[in-house]
Parts: C-alpha cells; sequence; structure tokens
C-alpha cells in the first residue's frame, strides 16, 4: 500500500525556509492552497503577500533578488508564467536573479480547467535561457523540492504536488541525476511528475506478458543529462516510450526526442501525453484517462510500438489511488 | 558627484550633447532630452548620494548577456558608483531615454564623452536601448511598466536590511498605460515601502504620438494618491519646484514626483514635428539644415558640423 503524505510542502517549506532571514515567501492570494498557509501564520515576518498581481510579483522578486534574497514565489504554475512572460524574462531569467518559481497544480492535476492547468510550461521554460525545471512525482520529492531549487545559482521553475501526496521515493532530488526504477532491457519508459506513478501501475501487467521495462523517472528537466540517457537508450533492445503530463511538445517527449535526434539514434520514440489539446474541467483519473495519460495509455504506446497486442486490460493493472475531487486537504480543489 | 557646474548647466550640457549626437547622426530622441533634461541633471547633480564610479570612464565592448558561463559579467551601474547601504540606486525605466541618461553620466563627470561615439554600434555596451550592461543601467527596463516594481522589491529588500540609501526609479508617463505600474504601487502602499522614490516625465507624448489621441489616462496624480502613493505635480524644468517636490513627507508610501514637462523645450522648431516625436529622424537635408540651425540658436551653440 502507497503511503499518502497530507500536505508535503507545508511542513517541508517551514522546515526549509523558518529562520532563514535570506528566503522570503511571496504569494498570490493562494495561500493555503499553495500550501503556505501555516508559514504565514508562524513566520509573518518571513512573508509578503503580493496580491493578485503576479506581473508587479514577478518584477518585485527580481528586485528582491537585487538586494540579495531568494525569495521563493507561490501561485498556480499557469498564472506564473503566462501573464507575466514578460516580467519573468526581464526581471527574473536574464539577469539569473535566485528567484525559485513555485508553480502549483501542474498540467492537468487540477479539476479548474484550461485557466488553471499549466500543459505547456515545461516546453516554455526549456526554451527559457538561465531556467532551471524541476519536477516532483511524489511526496519525497516535494519535502525536497525547496533544498534542491534552492541550490541553484539562478532561477528555478518547480513543478510542485499538492495535497495528498503518495510517497514512491525515499531518497530526496538529486539536481541534475535521474531516477533509475527498473533495469529491463527491452523498453525504455521515460516518465515525470504525476505519469511516474502510473508508469508503476503498469509495470507488473507489462512484466507478466513476457516484457523488460527499463523505467526512468526524471525530477531534473533543465540542466539535463543527455548522456546518461542515451546510455539507457542503448541499453534496450527495442525503443522509448515517454509519458508526460503535458503537451508532448516541448516537454520531455520532446527532450528525449532531440536527444536521440541530436545523436544519431535510430531506435522508435512513442511520446505520451497531451496532444496538441487543451484539456478540460475534472478530476485527476478521468482526465488521465480521457486524455491519454495514465497506465493503460502507457500500455497501449508500448504495444504501438512494440507492433504487438499485449491482452493487458485495466483490471491486469495495478490498483489506481482513487483520490476525492473535494476533501480536507484541498478544500476548494481548484 | 559634484562639480563646478550648476545643475542648470548641467541641463542644457545634456541637451546639447543629445543634439549634437542627432545632427551627426541623422536623427536620434532629441525630445526626450528636451522633457527630462532637468530631471536627470537634478537626479544626478543634486539629489542621488552616489559613488564614484566603479568601472572604466570610455566603456568597455559588450561582455556578454547574464550566464553561468560568463563569471566576469557586470551591470552599468558601476557608472552610479559602488553598491552600498548608504548609496542611492537608480533605475531608468524608459530605457529608450538611454541617450539622454549617457549624456547625463558624461554632463556629471562618470563617463568619458569619447561614450556618446560607441551609442548603437555593433559590438558596443551603449545600447541604443539602454540594456543592463549599458551605463548607468543595472536591470533591464526596454518593457515599459517594469521599473517601478523592481525598485519596489529592491526598496523592500533594503529597508528589510536596514540600508538607509534610497531606490530612485525615473519612469515615463506613458508607463500609466500598463497595468503593472498600478500593481506596484498597490504593494508599495501595502507593504509600506517609502524608501522608494520616482520622478515621472510626464511630457504627453508616447510612441504613436500624443497620449491623449492613443490613450487617454486621465488625472494620472488622483490615480496614484488613490493606490496609495504620495503623489506631487510640479513644474519639470523648475528645479526649485522639483527640489521642493522631493522634500516632501511619505511615511509608509513611496514618493512619485509628476515633472510635468514640454517636448520641445528649448528647441522650439520640434514642434513642427508634433504629435510625433518619439524618435526624430529628418526627412530631408533641407529639414536637418533647418533644425541645425534653429536649434543651435536656441541652445546657444554654433550649429553641428555634421557633414565630418
Amino acid at each position: 500500500m502507497v503511503e499518502m503524505v497530507s500536505r508535503p510542502y507545508a511542513s517541508a517549506f517551514e522546515k526549509f525556509a523558518a529562520g532563514n532571514p535570506d528566503i522570503l515567501c511571496l504569494s498570490a492570494d493562494l495561500t493555503s492552497s499553495c500550501e503556505i498557509d501555516g508559514f504565514r501564520d508562524r513566520h509573518p515576518d518571513q512573508f509578503i503577500s503580493m496580491g493578485m498581481a503576479e506581473q508587479n510579483m514577478m518584477s518585485f522578486a527580481g528586485g528582491l533578488g537585487l538586494a540579495g534574497f531568494r525569495p521563493f514565489i507561490h501561485t498556480f504554475g499557469v498564472f506564473m508564467y503566462r501573464r507575466p512572460y514578460d516580467q519573468l524574462m526581464a526581471s527574473v531569467a536574464y539577469p539569473r536573479r535566485k528567484v525559485r518559481l513555485m508553480g502549483f497544480l501542474p498540467g492537468i492535476t487540477t479539476p479548474g480547467g484550461m485557466t488553471h492547468q499549466s500543459i505547456e510550461d515545461i516546453s516554455v521554460m526549456r526554451s527559457i535561457p538561465n531556467m532551471s525545471i524541476l519536477e516532483t512525482g511524489d511526496a519525497t520529492e516535494v519535502e525536497s523540492i525547496c533544498e534542491a531549487a534552492d541550490s541553484i545559482d539562478g532561477p528555478v521553475w518547480c513543478r510542485v504536488l499538492r495535497g495528498s501526496v503518495p510517497r514512491l521515493f525515499d531518497t530526496p532530488i538529486k539536481v541534475g541525476e535521474m531516477r533509475v526504477l527498473s533495469e529491463g532491457d527491452d523498453i525504455l519508459v521515460v516518465t515525470s511528475g504525476i505519469t511516474t506513478e502510473e508508469a508503476m501501475r503498469a509495470r507488473s501487467a507489462l512484466s507478466k506478458a513476457g516484457l523488460s521495462i527499463r523505467h526512468i523517472h526524471l525530477h531534473t528537466i533543465k540542466p539535463f543529462d543527455h548522456k546518461q540517457l542515451l546510455d539507457h537508450i542503448g541499453s534496450v533492445r527495442g525503443g522509448v516510450v515517454t509519458l508526460e503530463n503535458h503537451v508532448t511538445e516541448g516537454g520531455i517527449g520532446s527532450l528525449v526526442a532531440e536527444t536521440m535526434a541530436d545523436a544519431g539514434v535510430g531506435k522508435r520514440l512513442v511520446r505520451l501525453g497531451l496532444k496538441d489539446t487543451y484539456a478540460h474541467g475534472g478530476s485527476r483519473p478521468y482526465l488521465m484517462r480521457y486524455y491519454g495519460l495514465d497506465a493503460l495509455a502507457l500500455v497501449r504506446g508500448i504495444e504501438d510500438l512494440m507492433g504487438q497486442d499485449f491482452g493487458i486490460s485495466e483490471d491486469d493493472l495495478d490498483a489506481a489511488r482513487v483520490e476525492d475531487v473535494h476533501s480536507l486537504v484541498k478544500a476548494e480543489a481548484l | 558627484m559634484r562639480n563646478d557646474k550648476t545643475t542648470e548647466d548641467v541641463a542644457l550640457g545634456i541637451r546639447r550633447r543629445v543634439f549634437e549626437h542627432a545632427m551627426r547622426n541623422n536623427g536620434g530622441y532629441l525630445s526626450q532630452a528636451c522633457s527630462a533634461a532637468e530631471q536627470l541633471a537634478w537626479l544626478y547633480h543634486e539629489e542621488l548620494k552616489l559613488g564614484a564610479p566603479t568601472l572604466p570612464a570610455v566603456p568597455k565592448p559588450f561582455e556578454g548577456v547574464p550566464s553561468a558561463d560568463n563569471p566576469d559579467y557586470h551591470t552599468g551601474a558601476g557608472y552610479n558608483g559602488p553598491f552600498a547601504p548608504e548609496f542611492d540606486r537608480l533605475f531608468i525605466a524608459p530605457a529608450h531615454y538611454a541617450l539622454v541618461a549617457y549624456a547625463t553620466l558624461i554632463e556629471t563627470g562618470r563617463m568619458a564623452p569619447e561614450g556618446l561615439e560607441m551609442f548603437n554600434k555593433d559590438g558596443s555596451s551603449v545600447e541604443m536601448i539602454g540594456a543592463e550592461h549599458s551605463p548607468g543601467m543595472e536591470v533591464h527596463n526596454g518593457t515599459l511598466g517594469i521599473g517601478l516594481s523592481t525598485g519596489a522589491g529592491l526598496a523592500y529588500g533594503r529597508k528589510r536590511r536596514g540600508e538607509p540609501g534610497r531606490t530612485w526609479v525615473f519612469m515615463s508617463d506613458g508607463e500609466v498605460q500598463e497595468g503593472q505600474t498600478w500593481e506596484a504601487v498597490q504593494a508599495c502602499a501595502h507593504h509600506g515601502i517609502d524608501n522608494l522614490y520616482a520622478i515621472m516625465d510626464v511630457n504627453d507624448q508616447q510612441c504613436d504620438g500624443a497620449m491623449d489621441s492613443v490613450m487617454e489616462v486621465g488625472d494620472i496624480r488622483t490615480k496614484f494618491e488613490n493606490f496609495g502613493a504620495r503623489c506631487v505635480e510640479v513644474d519639470g524644468h523648475d528645479l526649485s519646484a522639483i527640489r521642493d517636490a522631493a522634500k516632501e513627507t511619505h511615511e509608509g508610501r513611496p514618493l512619485i514626483i509628476l515633472a510635468r514637462t514640454s517636448p520641445f523645450h528649448t528647441m522650439s522648431i520640434l514642434e513642427e514635428r508634433f504629435p510625433r516625436l518619439h524618435y526624430v529622424r529628418f526627412k530631408s537635408e533641407d529639414e536637418r539644415a533647418r533644425f541645425n540651425t534653429s536649434i543651435a540658436a536656441d541652445l546657444g551653440v554654433d550649429p553641428i558640423d555634421y557633414a565630418h
């Protein structure tokens, strides 16, 4: 049974930031939604309420960086870059300010629909010079995201999970590394964020079908160790399948494709994720099924890659966690 | 840094240098020098508490943008002196005023006159739209509306660290069309950021022409006050009025000085080009010659021999 951790960011951020005078906590009116309400209440001297004004928050954070502070700014990921993209570029990314951009509700992890779903943020951030990108896939990674982000000399984009988060790993994020979750030699599966748990659900069924899966989980998307990925690709007989909570253009599917193309690797690649589409509002399991981001979608992707049907159905997969859309840990769910 | 000049001398010197540059280069940001010379002269010659420059008088070529692979990267803020707790900092929010700002650095002995010859030349740090590596610049402000927010963040941080130095922002009036300006003011008021000062060149001009024809902004003094700033409106060519405005008390809120100016002050022939004053490029040799003669007479100098 997977251990579930309630509001891991809340305690992790407080433990990390409290008493560190150069860390300031900025919020744009989504304080409890970003799990920093306890920090605000207990450490008001380190908390700065910026209101619903993301453009000012971004440049203001750049100014704090000039004064030697390392601001952690909190809002939903989508509000962190779509509206204040120019400010993000000019005030944070270009001058390499040590601003830590904590973006909550990555991809379809919200029933809020298009306006709340950051589905192309990795693509955007990957193309920004000086920007680093981290993504959390479990509670341990959420618990270690603050240290990991703050170890980076420059701005960092973080996709943070919140609410009730499964614990899949027992070691913290080590910036620049990747997790090897299984070392098979037929197919390489590359996942990040919430899709890693889905790939783990599919693993035993695939194994029973006789497939040997090599599974890599990415928490560091930029900078990226292309050499290590190429070694893993070279270790499998078949091709590569990527599965991401993001559009397939510009995300980790593109990252793998670019790595393969640059190195002249001739293996097949199947990229799974949002296919040139926005999503709509709904529960996470519903959206993952509807848009093909779940364990079954991965199985179908592998069948496509191998050109054969393994006869795996939903019943053969490990149980999915059932999440309440509304719960005590995230009352509004947005 | 002070010298024997009066602030009026500095302002006149700024205009003469910008005029000379515009004649030699068949155009330039003339009207910005007309409207803003007193403000920048006053800031650098009287009001700002700055240390001696830390960068060479003749600007070095462009040395790369900030990156992990460029450890020697520095900004142009060194022309304003070192970063020290007691010193003021200045952001030039409208980066297209760079020519006027560079002329100010020369007139106040912070940059060599040769620096202006590098203006807008390939490979030069003396860029046409001031970049953060350009003389006198510390942050990128090429996008209008971001300067006050950045200044607010810096001011907040400095106040938190107990630094007595102030943060000043030189602004342009077109920036009030950007929502971010108002976000910044309300944040300053909410957080009591009173070590932030701005002086705004209210010349009623923007790229497309007169502001009221492009986007009417109404009574911006009242707007600033309503958003939580202390705001004083003065004649931007009247130095004593500017001096008095800067003395206004503004506890718990930023002080914003609206300097009402004329975009053809001291260069009356520019009025011929109204309302297209943003960047004046001469349309014919005849026009260039007429402007040369007229402005030279206004400024009390000989016409520029721009053939050489």
